[in-house]
């Protein structure tokens, strides 16, 4: 079955499709890709979600998920034939030749298994060494990759480990039997970006070491930018193009991959700064707040917020910006310190607040998904807030929904009536915003609501928000981890860590150096555009 | 282990509490009665002298609670007071058919549990097959089925057409072990039919809610076999509602057997309360219902205790 | 018979080799099987095992193809945006919505089917089926046709109003404790778990020797036992749901519980829901059989399923299977019951296994 004939690629695709299955029956999901990859390159592989780079990914293993299939194309590993393979056969290569390092490290190391055990699995499956000599060679590679205490880390269980420890030690797990390629499947994205750094780092460096082969797969650009030799570009399952990485950045040729590139350059203009005495709009006064009560999450936080602007709080995950966002809508009454209004305190618990306290401040979540209820439609997402508050009926009703979605960029005539299963991530968001402006408010909470979307979607949603705040002079407050989107749009940062405002002032103050140490940390440690930023940094920081 | 060993002793402490509860329903239930015991056991045509009399005799006169105390503490000891309708002490009535039971369940249990464990990890193997479908519809047949249905099937066609086994489940003193095992081989596979079908269902469906975490992937991306990901990376996370599955019908072998040994005419404790029901022997029915409502708490217990074990995240705290 | 013999034959040949065409390997080994197993029970003088085997296959074929039929038929009569579901119906399911349709129209027009009364006494005792007497007579010469159809307005009529009050009771509570917590839930939830700790059938035991077994107590008993089950899967659905952002957001816009429950939560638990309550039904149904089936159940002489099987069990030690039409006509309503359920469960759970 399997042709052998030996060439100086170690991974070549040639015209691949796979298809996936979903309602309408089977559908393509890749559209034809070729592919080379010589022993010891990296190739990165860039797109938005959708584009296929992780079915791709899957399938330079010859793996095809449950519910997607082979269509047409090879895949040639080596000179194996992947997609004729029998699953002995790419049984015989995965781990050993051919290893996968995926996203999300918690998820997937098996709970019920020491870190050690799952990693010497492969070398014992494979018979390639025995289990002492596999253990050995753990402790080595954990030191390798820079893990505190390599000796003793491998005993302990999944959940008794950090993630940025276990995204290391799922590498260290891909290395275990030395493989000729290695599939990175976005391993930073769920990482802090402080922590990203460390795995980047470890990654890139093991990589060197062992001069393996790998396709390192990502929506980030500026990542891509420091790990990979060349980067191919995907848009729905079809190539667009691909360059050594030093030209794609210098000069895309594509106007999508231009478009890409240009992403990162919305900013959103500077605004008069607020009058000398003008009274803040909602103003936050030491507060002290905690689920349980000896586990304090936010710690003596106090800032204000002016009418017309946006202050984005900024923090890694664990520093209670979420929290704050709770406070401020009610939903957690603080221990200690209040909140006000116009300098009126307001009641600490929502339902002690008054319907009209309720209207003035809005929110808008994360995920879309549950932040609308998918059994209800457009029309009646957007009009309960509006009919709630301001008793609107009928066509007057109809009328307001219908201005609404013409002020989010959507025709009402065609989705008045869809429900949201009905729309894309966007689309979604967008009538979050909708529903969140029916009700009128004076503030809007803006909670991470472009980190689970495209980076070409987002931007959408930022320029929409800035338009609507000039338009409607409106507030917001943007709750984010990602230092661009408050490049692009704050006008005062206030910056936590484990609780504490670290920072806070203008965004000129917070962003011009010099910086509080953290503050600098954190600026420093978002990858840029830059293929010899991560050497730099690190050399800077010894 | 200080959060694993609380989580034990508070799941036991409302063990018991449960356990406390519910002799209390059973007991007072039976205070419930429009009237009460002595004037329901003697019928209408009695007088009022022989009423009191009867009163008098079982102790009815006294306060509700202090009753419920005596009783209560004679059932920790097996004492369960004495039988309404053929005086004779309640506990000794009992002992043997609970003994009898007992063995029944336990014959059904050894037979059924591994069967069931295996054929569900096969099924969750083979899943989305032919085969699997099959499984799917035979097991959900019979789970619906009532237990006498499936036992006068297994009647007619191992006992009565072919003679394989007996249809009655007589029991006498002296019959050797093999002798006993045949007896009782039809009410024991009537049990194994009705729970293997349930347990393996269950057994199938942990297993396959388990494959879609990425763990699973990881695992087939690193080249173990199919088989091996079931067994050493699916089964061991399993646990939990596995063992949950197995107690509920454990449980339900010892408490659901009433319809199966009336069928049979076992001599077990089940027939005995079926009686006690239609005689209004209350004493009787208080005694097998506490018993048996002990049994399903102490199972759903083990169970519970068997689930938190089973978690490693509980097993190794941070 | 041996038409019967030669047809089963051909019919196994036939799948055997369509099944080699069709290069389906699974399909292949059960026809394999089947065949190769009968031919050997033909050869070791297991004639009636073979017998056997081809009245079971009839009677599957006849499901199968009163199912396809009823398929065919139904999607005549649907609206047009359920057209693709009555097309992708499995047959298991469409089996099971025909079964539960003819039980409920023998049910409905039950006077007007049965050719005699419940009660009434036709013919000599434990007479054979006949022209007149369909399904033979019981041990008081009642026509046994008749009571079953009788039954399907009893057995069935008492179970669905049992099931109605356990899930309208246990469906309330089970959502507003997901929507109110605090305390409502602690001591819902902790009644729930006592009344769980006491095996279904025994408690209603008890509670049957205490207050007799009018209609009226079996409802009630039927309820109190399967209501906290009801509770349970409201609450959990419904907590499911609570935790949603787009709860959050109605209750930062002040929405009141009411609004919550009908509004925002129900909409997204209605499919678990109706699937337990098909469950809660089966559950009902066979602890009320169970109960008739021990004589203390609905009373004579009202025509009920269980009270039937035990009016006539005796018939077995001669191997007359008059006692299983009561019998199987419980196990097909429930397994009906159940396939439908089951193809709910998997419709809606989204997963693609």
């Amino acid at each position: 079955m399997s042709i052998e004939n030996k060439t100086e690629f170690i991974l070549e695709m040639r015209g691949l499709c796979v298809d996936g299955y979903s309602n309408e029956g089977w559908m393509p999901i890749l559209k034809g890709i070729d592919l080379n990859l010589r022993r010891g390159e990296i190739l990165g592989l860039i797109g938005e979600s959708g584009a296929g780079k992780s079915t791709l990914g899957a399938a330079a293993m010859g793996y095809v998920r449950d519910g997607t299939r082979f269509a047409s194309g090879s895949v040639n590993f080596d000179g194996i034939e992947l997609t004729f393979a029998t699953e002995a056969q790419k049984n015989a290569l995965r781990g050993a030749r051919i290893a996968y390092v995926a996203q999300s490290a918690a998820a997937s190391f098996n709970p019920a298994h020491k870190l050690i055990d799952q990693h010497c699995e492969a070398p014992l499956q494979h018979r390639l060494r025995t289990k002492t000599a596999a253990q050995k060679d753990a402790i080595q590679l954990y030191e390798q990759l820079r893990l505190p205490n390599p000796k003793e880390i491998g005993f302990r269980y999944p959940h008794q480990v950090s993630g940025g420890q276990l995204q290391r030690a799922m590498t260290a797990m891909a290395m275990s039997c030395r493989p000729d390629l290695l599939i990175f499947d976005e391993p930073t994205t769920a990482l802090d970006v402080t922590t990203q750094i460390d795995v980047l780092s470890a990654i890139r460096d093991i990589v060197r070491v062992y001069n393996t082969a790998a396709i390192y797969i990502t929506h980030d650009l500026a990542v891509v930018a420091q790990m990979a030799d060349r980067i191919k570009v995907l848009l729905r399952g079809k190539e667009i193009e691909e360059a050594p990485t030093r030209n794609m950045l210098l000069s895309p040729q594509e106007e999508y991959t231009k478009s890409l590139w240009a992403v990162r350059r919305f900013k959103s203009p500077s605004k008069p700064a607020p009058k000398e005495g003008e009274k803040s709009l909602v103003s936050l006064h030491n507060i002290h707040a905690s689920y349980n009560k000896n586990d304090k999450i936010v710690d003596d936080v106090s800032f204000e917020i002016f009418k017309g602007m946006t202050v984005a709080v900024v923090g890694e995950s664990g520093s209670g910006k979420s929290t704050i966002a709770r406070v401020m809508t009610g939903l957690l009454p603080p221990d200690q310190g209040n909140v006000r209004r116009m300098d009126k305190p307001l009641p600490l618990h929502y339902k002690s607040r008054s319907r009209e306290q309720l209207r003035q401040i809005q929110m808008i979540y994360q995920m879309a998904d549950t932040a609308l209820n998918p059994k209800i439609p457009v029309c009646e997402i957007i009009g309960r807030p509006a009919e709630f508050y301001s008793g609107l009926q009928g066509a007057e009703l109809k009328g307001r929904v219908e201005e609404l979605l013409e002020l989010i960029e959507l025709d009402p005539a065609e989705y008045y009536n869809r429900r949201p299963s009905e729309l894309s991530g966007g689309q979604k968001q967008r009538i979050g915003i909708a529903r969140a402006l029916a009700a009128d408010p004076e503030i809007i909470i803006c909670d991470e609501i472009t980190s689970a979307l495209d980076q070409l979607v987002a931007e959408g949603i930022l320029r929409l928000l800035d338009r609507l705040q000039r338009e409607l002079n409106m507030t917001y407050m943007f709750i984010t981890h990602d230092l661009a989107t408050v490049r692009a749009i704050a006008d005062f940062i206030v910056v936590m860590k484990d609780g504490k405002v670290i920072e806070k002032g203008t965004k000129e103050e917070v962003l011009r150096p010099p910086h509080h140490s953290y503050t600098e940390l954190l600026l420093s440690s978002v990858p840029e555009m830059d293929p010899d930023w991560l050497s730099d940094l690190l050399k800077q920081r010894g | 282990m200080g959060d694993i060993t609380f989580l034990i002793l508070k799941r036991l402490g409302f063990g018991l509490m449960t356990l406390l509860i519910v002799s209390i329903v059973i007991f007072f239930a039976v205070e419930l009665l429009p009237g009460d015991i002595a004037e329901t056991v003697l019928g209408q045509a009695a007088t009022a002298e022989t009423v009191e009399a009867f009163r008098n005799k079982i102790g009815l006169n006294r306060p509700a609670f202090v009753r419920y105390f005596e009783w209560l503490s004679g059932a920790v000891t097996g004492d369960f007071g004495v039988s309404l309708v053929t005086d004779n002490p309640v506990g000794n009535a009992i002992a043997e058919r609970l003994s009898n039971t007992l063995f029944l369940a336990t014959y059904a249990a050894v037979i059924a549990v591994p069967v069931a464990i295996f054929l569900g990890i096969l099924v969750a193997l083979l899943r989305n097959t032919i085969f699997d479908r099959l499984t799917n519809i035979a097991t959900l047949a019979s789970i619906s089925s009532p237990e006498f249905f499936v036992a006068y099937i297994l009647i007619i066609y191992l006992s009565v057409k072919t003679g394989f086994f007996p249809p009655i489940a007589n029991l006498s003193g002296n019959m050797s072990f093999p002798e006993l095992l045949t007896r009782t081989f039809l009410p024991a596979l009537t049990l194994v039919l009705v729970t293997t079908a349930h347990m393996m269902r269950m057994t199938r469906a942990a297993i396959i809610n388990l494959l879609a975490e990425p763990y699973i992937e990881m695992a087939r991306m690193k080249g173990v076999s199919r088989w091996k990901v079931i067994v050493r990376h699916t089964l061991p996370n399993a646990w939990a509602p596995i063992i949950t599955v197995v107690a509920l019908n454990m449980a339900y072998l010892i408490t659901g057997v009433v319809l199966v040994e009336v069928v049979f005419v076992y001599p077990g404790i089940g027939q005995l309360l079926v009686d006690a029901v239609s005689k209004r022997d209350f004493p009787i029915v208080q005694a097998c219902c506490l018993i048996f409502a002990a049994t399903f708490i102490l199972l759903n217990l083990a169970a519970d205790v068997g689930a938190i074990l089973s978690n490693p995240r509980l097993r190794n705290p941070k | 018979m041996t038409i019967d013999v030669f047809v089963y034959f051909a019919a196994l040949a036939l799948m055997l080799v369509l099944s080699v065409v069709k290069e389906r390997r699974d399909l292949k080994t059960i026809w394999l099987f089947l065949l190769v197993g009968s031919i050997l029970l033909l050869i070791f003088d297991k004639a009636y095992v073979v017998f056997t085997m081809i009245t079971a296959a009839k009677v599957l074929a006849a499901s199968m193809g009163a199912a396809f039929l009823f398929r065919l038929t139904l999607r005549h009569f649907v609206p047009a945006d359920l057209v693709k579901e009555v097309v992708t119906l499995p047959l298991t399911a469409a089996f099971g919505l025909l079964v539960i349709l003819i039980t409920a129209l023998t049910g409905i027009f039950a006077p007007w089917i049965a050719p005699f009364g419940e009660a009434e006494i036709v013919t000599s005792s434990f007479a054979p089926a006949d022209q007149i007497h369909l399904l033979g007579s019981d041990q008081l010469g009642r026509d046994m046709f008749s009571r079953i159809v009788y039954g399907a307005r009893n057995s069935v009529g008492l179970a669905f109003a049992a099931t109605c009050l356990a899930f309208f009771v246990g469906a309330s509570a089970g959502l507003m404790a997901a929507v109110k917590g605090g305390w409502f839930d602690q001591i819902a939830g902790r009644l729930a778990d006592v009344i769980m700790s006491v095996p279904s059938l025994i408690f209603a035991l008890l509670i049957l020797s205490i207050f007799g077994t009018s209609i009226f107590v079996i409802i009630l008993v039927a309820a109190a036992i399967y209501s906290p089950r009801v509770f349970r899967l409201a609450r959990a659905v419904g907590r499911n749901t609570v935790v949603m952002e787009f709860i959050e957001a109605a209750r930062l816009r002040g929405e009141g519980d009411w609004y919550l429950i009908r509004r925002e939560i129900l909409p997204n638990t209605t499919a678990p829901l109706i699937a337990e309550l098909g469950l809660v039904f089966c559950y009902v149904f066979l602890l009320i059989a169970g109960l008739s089936f021990l004589g203390l159940g609905l009373q004579p002489p009202t025509a009920d399923w269980g009270s039937m099987v035990r009016e006539n069990a005796a018939l077995i030690s001669f191997g007359d299977v008059t006692p299983l039409i009561p019998a199987s006509a419980i196990a097909l309503l429930t397994i009906s019951i159940n396939f439908v359920v089951d193809w709910m469960l998997h419709r809606t759970s989204g997963l693609k296994e």
